[in-house]
């Protein structure tokens, strides 16, 4: 790195150090890590834990920040992979009774409500087209409706969702975590899914249809 | 059509096949 480069880097770090000290900014990140790590931990005191130690490790390392990435999606793969960490470590389980809540239909009751006795959908709740939606993504009153959707799932279901799909886990790293076999795992990512599309075509898709 | 299971782990079922399209969530 020359003379030049290194000036310009330690600018662009001064900069995003900066960031830290914007009590707003700081303020609304650390209520969305903390919602992210409680999904995932269960407990308040461990997603804290695991919260801080991201902040302290993104605030000190903020030389290694790329340029290109936005802030608030560097100090979330920290947590990510704090998480992980945690999650190995933890290797906990909790009672069928505590992970079996959520609002509305699931588990077989969601089944027999979207399918009839040969297996095929009830007319009524034959899947939609989707319009255009990778717009979703851009909306901010989307990520509300996907929050909320995620949030009403029962437990279990959100968990192995988002240890599947945010954490990037495989099959095998999941099972093994939480003493799972693979075909329990496949029927609750299932389940979570049929959850999940049906709770956003309903309160997302739809309405855009009719707006 | 209980292949959804399939497609979270068509030529003749539109719904199954929007529903494959909505698993790509």
């Amino acid at each position: 790195m020359n003379a030049t480069t290194a000036t310009a880097q330690q600018t662009i770090n001064s900069g995003q150090a900066e960031i830290f000290q914007d009590k707003i900014f700081m303020h609304s990140l650390r209520q969305k890590m903390m919602k992210f790590a409680l999904i995932q931990v269960r407990n308040e005191q461990l997603a804290e834990d695991a919260v801080q130690e991201s902040l302290i490790s993104a605030y000190q390392h903020i030389e290694k920040f790329e340029r290109k990435a936005a802030v608030q999606t560097w100090i979330f793969s920290i947590l990510k992979n704090k998480l992980i960490d945690l999650l190995r470590k933890e290797n906990r389980l909790t009672s069928a009774s505590q992970l079996e809540d959520g609002d509305g239909l699931h588990g077989d009751e969601l089944i027999e409500f979207l399918f009839d006795q040969r297996g095929h959908w009830h007319k009524e709740q034959k899947p939609i087209h989707w319009e255009q939606p990778d717009l979703g993504v851009e909306n901010s009153h989307f990520w509300r409706v996907f929050d909320v959707c995620l949030n009403h799932m029962p437990a279990r279901y959100s968990r192995y969702f988002m240890m599947r799909e945010f954490l990037e886990l495989d099959t095998n790293e999941i099972c093994e975590n939480e003493d799972l076999s693979v075909n329990q795992l496949n029927v609750t990512l299932y389940r979570a899914r049929l959850k999940l599309r049906e709770c956003l075509e309903n309160n997302w898709y739809l309405q855009e249809d009719q707006s | 059509c209980k292949a959804t299971q399939l497609l979270s782990e068509i030529s003749m079922c539109p719904a199954c096949r929007k529903f494959g399209h909505q698993m790509k969530i």
